[in-house]
């Protein structure tokens, strides 16, 4: 499943010109457009057909309309209603502004409601569970991968092993640790460090980290020891720079799946001033008004939609991932 | 030199710093808690007084509990309903859109756009679509074509169907690009041949195209079955579970256990039951996956 994210030369081996006979799950869609031998269902004779190219652009149009209305609809009404007023709203839901557009309502959300406040709690949330998890998975898989202490096959089992088990499951046992740490007995309730340290131990990560610096050339790791380049120096000087392609891919996913997660944040974070958006947003639910609170919703949706939007290449690249994290 | 001195020169005390954040975060927040749960699964925790051992009750109370099968139903209704919706359409999503040859990627990205869309915003969203009176999103819409009110989630036998219909926009787009993928790496010679024995546009889908995702559709399946199974934002934000609880799922009932009722042991033995569940899904997942890449 991790085959998804490919280093520079596997991608290389895996030449789509050889008879594609093993399928990989989520590997990039390869531009097909270019080489003349590559075809799809239809062949260049079928497509030369009159009636075939009518029925074929009829059929994505009709496809192209379908996904606005379905995937874009919903969206554009959420913007749409975030500036109208909850009378409007309420009576007519598919009519334009009939009584004028409420810009007031954006505001309103931000400041009264106090999104503005669970939006930069909602940031912090993210950024310190992308830290976690970006120090545990490059550090563990530097070891995994490129040191090779005597020990690391056993430890990457127990790594792995983890990934059978989905995180739901030790949802209890998690909730009693954080409230009360073995060793140091101290409570995480109530701090974000309840999110961030859970959120390092993702066994997805590090394995992916791993698969990646296990394709990394190692005479450049030899060199680097010839050099007199301690274990630390090498980490930072010579495999993080090589790593760069899945370090930003992890990155992305951390911090959109922090921003999605709501069950974990609901648990450890019962101090309403601390919770972030997804948490908080059932609540005010039902404590503003309807406009208001659409206005929210639209806040909310924004920031991972701008991301998606700037790193699409990344996203639909590895699309398979999101299935297989959740596994 | 003793040996402590040679290995920390041997570069073994930088190993160890390096393996301090794994160590430290997986073993307090992955293994010990997959530890506790099998020991708590067989005592008693109330976090007043200290754990007794209580055998397997709590396995006895958690199966014995009408609610459980209740919610083992629904899942499994869940699953069903999912694969109904969420099975088709993408699949012929994929195979039309992997033969489009321009703008591809702004199909996938429109495909996709839904998946990004946090949660619990869209299960809001969706929430206020769903309302019941004539003046509803949904209901304003098939009104035009003469159609409705419908109750939606407020009525035990739609409000399921509701559920996946809200799930299943959200998720097809991740399912689309894995069909897509997938698609490009079927073998193209097939479709020559084929054409060479006189086969049309739906025998080259039925006969090449589809026997060929076979294993990737399997894949999809069970992923959709172990999501499934922990399925929570929704029917917690939708509907609570009801009504009548017919949209109480597995993970809704632990939540209840530990979190509003506070028996942590009940809710750990139903934990473990469901671990059990997904571990073969899981274990079968990989099972596929790798029997499928040495092919």
């Amino acid at each position: 499943m991790s085959e998804s994210v490919q280093a520079p030369e596997k991608t290389r081996q895996s030449n789509p010109e050889a008879p594609a006979g093993r399928v990989a799950p989520a590997t990039a869609p390869r531009r097909r457009r270019a080489r003349p031998s590559e075809r799809g269902i239809l062949s260049d004779f079928d497509r030369a057909r009159p009636r075939t190219r009518w029925a074929m652009r009829t059929a994505q149009g009709l496809v192209l309309v379908m996904l606005l209305v379905a995937a874009i609809g919903p969206m554009l009404w959420l913007a749409k209603a975030a500036v109208t007023t909850t009378q409007d709203t309420l009576r007519t839901p598919l009519a334009l502004w009939p009584n004028g557009i409420d810009w007031a309502n954006l505001s309103t959300a931000w400041n009264e409601a106090e999104i503005s406040r669970y939006f930069t709690n909602t940031v912090w949330v993210a950024l310190g569970s992308w830290f976690c998890q970006l120090l545990v998975a490059t550090t563990g898989g530097y070891v995994l991968s490129v040191l090779r202490p005597r020990f690391s096959r056993l430890l990457t089992g127990a790594v792995l092993a983890t990934l059978f088990v989905p995180g739901v499951v030790v949802l209890v046992p998690l909730f009693l640790t954080v409230l009360e740490l073995p060793v140091l007995g101290t409570s995480l309730l109530n701090t974000y460090w309840a999110v961030w340290l859970p959120a390092g131990a993702n066994a997805f990560n590090l394995l992916l980290v791993k698969r990646f610096m296990d394709s990394l050339p190692r005479d450049v790791f030899e060199a680097a020891r010839m050099d007199g380049a301690g274990p630390f120096r090498m980490l930072v000087a010579v495999v993080l720079p090589m790593s760069k392609p899945i370090l930003g891919v992890v990155s992305i996913f951390a911090v959109l799946n922090a921003w999605k997660d709501f069950l974990w944040p609901l648990i450890v974070l019962p101090e309403p001033t601390i919770q972030p958006l997804s948490v908080r947003l059932p609540i005010i639910r039902d404590t503003v008004e309807l406009d208001v609170f659409l206005a929210a919703l639209l806040i909310s949706m924004a920031l991972p939609i701008a991301i998606f939007l700037a790193f699409q290449r990344l996203f639909l690249r590895n699309a398979g991932l999101g299935g297989a994290v959740k596994g | 030199m003793s040996a402590i001195a040679r290995w920390a020169r041997g570069g073994g005390l930088s190993t160890l710093v390096l393996l301090l954040p794994l160590l430290v975060v997986f073993g307090l927040f992955a293994w010990f808690p997959i530890g506790r749960a099998l020991v708590m699964s067989l005592q008693e925790t109330n976090l007043v007084t200290d754990p007794s051992w209580v055998g397997l009750d709590n396995f006895r109370q958690v199966l014995g509990d009408p609610l459980f099968w209740t919610s083992v139903r629904n899942t499994v209704y869940f699953t069903l309903l999912a694969m109904l919706f969420g099975y088709p359409v993408p699949l012929l999503l994929a195979v039309l859109m992997s033969e489009v040859r321009r703008a591809k990627g702004l199909f996938s990205v429109l495909a996709y756009l839904p998946v990004v869309v946090p949660p619990v915003v869209a299960v809001l969203l969706w929430r206020f679509f769903y309302d019941a009176s004539s003046t509803g999103v949904f209901n304003t819409i098939l009104g035009w074509v003469g159609l409705g009110p419908f109750p939606w989630i407020q009525d035990a036998s739609s409000a399921m169907p509701s559920l996946v219909l809200q799930a299943t926009w959200a998720n097809a787009g991740a399912t689309v690009l894995i069909y897509l993928a997938a698609l490009t790496g079927v073998r193209t010679e097939l479709y020559d041949a084929a054409e060479v024995d006189g086969a049309g546009l739906w025998k080259k889908v039925w006969h090449v195209t589809l026997p060929q995702l076979r294993n990737i559709l399997l894949i999809t399946l069970i992923l959709q079955v172990i999501s499934t199974f922990q399925i929570f934002t929704e029917p917690f934000l939708m509907t609570g579970g009801g009504p009548q609880n017919a949209t109480t799922t597995v993970l809704l009932q632990i939540y209840d256990y530990a979190f509003r009722f506070g028996d942590y042991g009940a809710a750990t033995a139903l934990s473990v039951l469901l671990a059990l569940f997904l571990a073969i899904m899981s274990a079968l997942y990989f099972r596929v996956t790798r029997s499928w890449s040495t092919s």
